[in-house]
């Protein structure tokens, strides 16, 4: 029989432990509220184990050397906040664009600036989208619990070797600090996805050649005895520079294609209370917790509510709404802490289908499960 | 010379209510700085992310008595830059008649490391400023991480003194020589434990045309870890060993403002410090070498810098 391992741990210490687990051997951070103690227990756990951290000068290079490490060949991750995730984005999309594997880790604090760096928040659920310019590949997750930081943070690591694309780990400060007890799986269990390689056999390796028609290039690292080219400019299969038109496009849309013909394999969310349900609450992250307990209270009650939690919140999952449309469900409750930024995606995802109304708040406090059901009286008044 | 009577009578600009640490250099040096201004001289003070920032202004508190910004982390220097291009342009064009001076505070992390480029943007497109680093070699907000200023050996969150590696590896980057190579009008390098040298340093960066840049040692009792009622001895223990020279460079030129007169070695400044006690376990004497050896080198560079004798005093 496996020994069961059981411990109380930090969402931000579990961040850690499943990045271990996934692989990663490479650490590249800076100090920001609510995300530091990643790097500290990084810095304390990496050298055990082989790895290397290192500490930068600020997030513009950390996200820098965490591209350059990922292009040595190691698996590597930075975590940060909103000030910091700002100071990224431009490393970003030279990853998005490059297709460097590498895991942000976004615990998300109160916002704009630097706003409420204590507090929790759920702000920057369109900047993870959209916060580096241009059209790019980018997947998004979303842990609420302690046990599934661990989980996640060994996804973001796998699906980010898989597409060859950053993954950014969509943490809050309620998440990162709260402390769980929590049954950590047999590492003999646990899926770990690695970089396509390129083949022995092959000459004349193209970096940017899609050898296996699947949109995802295989890797070489530096150091594997293969040179090979890698810009922020737009490229062609060689990975050396081009402005031709078609050879930029087809870029982009491979680029775009890698998410888009995996959007089964890439999106995961989570339905309870579902089989009945007239009224469902979309949420994610923290917020979900206090959700759960709304409506644990309202089903007591008799009211017919249920929940949908994404898990990955990019690539948005339209399938889950358009799964809704073939229930009872007939209005909808979205519920984050922010201004409305998921709001408007379900809204143009289910096409007029239901009534939908935003539970927002972004006052730096969390919404409260008496908050959650409060408004789902008020919105049943308006049926 | 001021006199202290004189510095009592002075208009404060940094005042009561903070919430700074009892035993933080922060406060002290903010202070001093500030007081070294007339009291009909206004004054604009920017603030970059940090200790200093977060415990002065705790809504609906100000410890400020006068304008002050706090925008990022990384631009106090690019910030009032702005303020001040601004000013002189206004001023120019007879819009504003009043005159100010204008200052930016920044931690170690805020100007080592994530400020420098900010810094050196100001530095070297001459803006009348002054830059006031308050230097305690750690990310001390955040909850102590190093930074460039981390001395060699410290132990810090992400620098921790383990068995295998014992604190921080790298020495701390010369700041102070970094800057004075703009070739600006005024840099020094000051410590609180010398209210005179402070003060005097202060003055003189307010009245030079064009950017100044002092660098204060400011310790810190969470992440330095010592006796707080203790900090001032603890300075002018950094002062006598020769871990924080005093020092101005006045135009290009290096001048050293006090030469200790006795050897004291670096042990005297890390011994009362938390961050330093595994330097003292048996089997890290190589490390106690190495901080003095980096201490000598530094020493020697700078008596070399303002045309002294080179030599060590005898140990």
């Amino acid at each position: 029989m496996l020994s069961r391992k059981i411990m109380l741990m930090q969402g931000n210490e579990a961040c850690v432990e499943g990045a271990l687990a996934a692989g990663m051997r490479f650490f590249a951070g800076y100090p920001i509220t609510p995300s530091t103690e990643i790097a500290e227990i990084a810095a304390e756990r990496l050298p055990k184990v082989g790895g290397k951290f290192i500490q930068m000068e600020d997030e513009l290079a950390s996200m820098g050397a965490v591209v350059g490490a990922s292009l040595a060949g190691l698996k590597a991750m930075t975590a940060t906040s909103g000030p910091g995730f700002s100071l990224k984005q431009e490393n970003i999309g030279f990853a998005c664009l490059t297709e460097v594997p590498c895991v942000v880790v976004n615990v998300q604090r109160g916002g704009p600036s630097t706003g409420l760096p204590t507090l929790p928040a759920q702000g920057d659920v369109m900047q993870t989208r959209w916060g580096t310019h241009g059209d790019h590949p980018i997947i998004v997750i979303s842990p609420s619990s302690v046990r599934e930081v661990y989980d996640m943070t060994i996804r973001a690591f796998n699906l980010s070797e898989k597409y060859r694309v950053p993954c950014i780990l969509l943490m809050d400060e309620v998440v990162a600090h709260m402390r769980e007890r929590v049954e950590l799986p047999d590492k003999s269990s646990i899926d770990i996805i690695n970089r396509k390689k390129v083949a022995s056999t092959l000459s004349d390796y193209k970096p940017y050649m899609d050898y296996d028609s699947d949109g995802i290039p295989p890797m070489a690292n530096f150091g594997d005895g293969i040179p090979f080219h890698v810009t922020g400019l737009i490229h062609d299969i060689s990975g050396f520079p081009s402005t031709n038109p078609k050879v930029t496009e087809d870029l982009i849309n491979r680029l775009m294609n890698k998410i888009n013909n995996n959007i089964g394999d890439i999106i995961e969310y989570e339905k309870l209370y579902m089989e009945d349900a007239e009224t469902v609450i979309v949420t994610f992250g923290c917020t979900a917790r206090s959700v759960l307990s709304a409506i644990r209270v309202l089903r007591q009650e008799g009211l017919k509510i249920g929940m949908l939690r994404l898990k990955t919140i990019w690539p948005f999952a339209h399938i889950a709404i358009k799964e809704l449309m073939q229930s009872s469900v007939n209005t909808l409750i979205v519920a984050e802490m922010n201004y409305g930024q998921l709001l408007e995606t379900v809204k143009a995802s289910a096409e007029g289908a239901f009534r939908i109304y935003g539970l927002n708040k972004y006052n730096g406090e969390l919404i409260t499960p008496q908050e959650v059901i409060d408004k789902v009286r008020e919105v049943a008044e308006y049926a | 010379m001021a006199t202290l009577k004189e510095l009592a009578q002075v208009e404060e600009r940094f005042v009561g209510g903070h919430r700074l640490c009892a035993g933080c250099g922060h406060g002290i040096s903010v202070r001093m700085v500030l007081n070294a201004l007339e009291n009909d001289e206004n004054v604009v003070v920017g603030c970059a992310t940090g200790c200093l920032e977060v415990a002065s202004t705790i809504y609906p508190y100000t410890a400020w008595n006068c304008s002050f910004i706090h925008n990022a982390f990384e631009n106090a220097a690019a910030t009032i830059s702005g303020v001040e291009a601004a000013y002189r342009s206004l001023k120019k064009q007879g819009k504003l008649k009043d005159d100010f001076k204008f200052v930016a505070f920044g931690g170690d992390g805020g100007t080592y490391d994530i400020g420098l480029q900010s810094l050196s943007g100001a530095m070297e497109r001459g803006h009348k400023m002054v830059y006031v680093c308050l230097d305690n070699g750690a990310y001390m907000n955040t909850g102590i991480q190093r930074s460039s200023a981390t001395p060699i050996g410290a132990d810090t969150t992400t620098s921790p003194a383990g068995k295998v590696i014992p604190g921080k590896q790298q020495p701390r980057k010369d700041l102070a020589a970094l800057i004075a190579a703009h070739n600006i009008p005024y840099v020094a390098q000051t410590a609180i434990s010398n209210w005179q040298d402070v003060h005097k340093k202060a003055k003189k960066a307010f009245e030079v045309d064009g950017p100044a840049f002092i660098n204060i040692l400011s310790p810190c009792p969470r992440g330095w870890r010592y006796n707080t009622p203790d900090i001032v001895d603890l300075v002018k223990k950094a002062v006598e060993t020769r871990f924080w020279p005093l020092y101005e460079v006045e135009d290009g030129k290096w001048k050293l403002n006090s030469k200790p007169k006795k050897y004291v070695s670096v042990e005297e400044f890390l011994k009362p410090q938390g961050r330093f006690k595994h330097v003292f376990a048996p089997g890290n004497e190589d490390l106690l070498k190495r901080i003095q050896e980096e201490v000598d080198k530094q020493w020697l560079a700078l008596l070399e810098r303002c045309g002294e004798e080179p030599e060590l005093p005898p140990r």
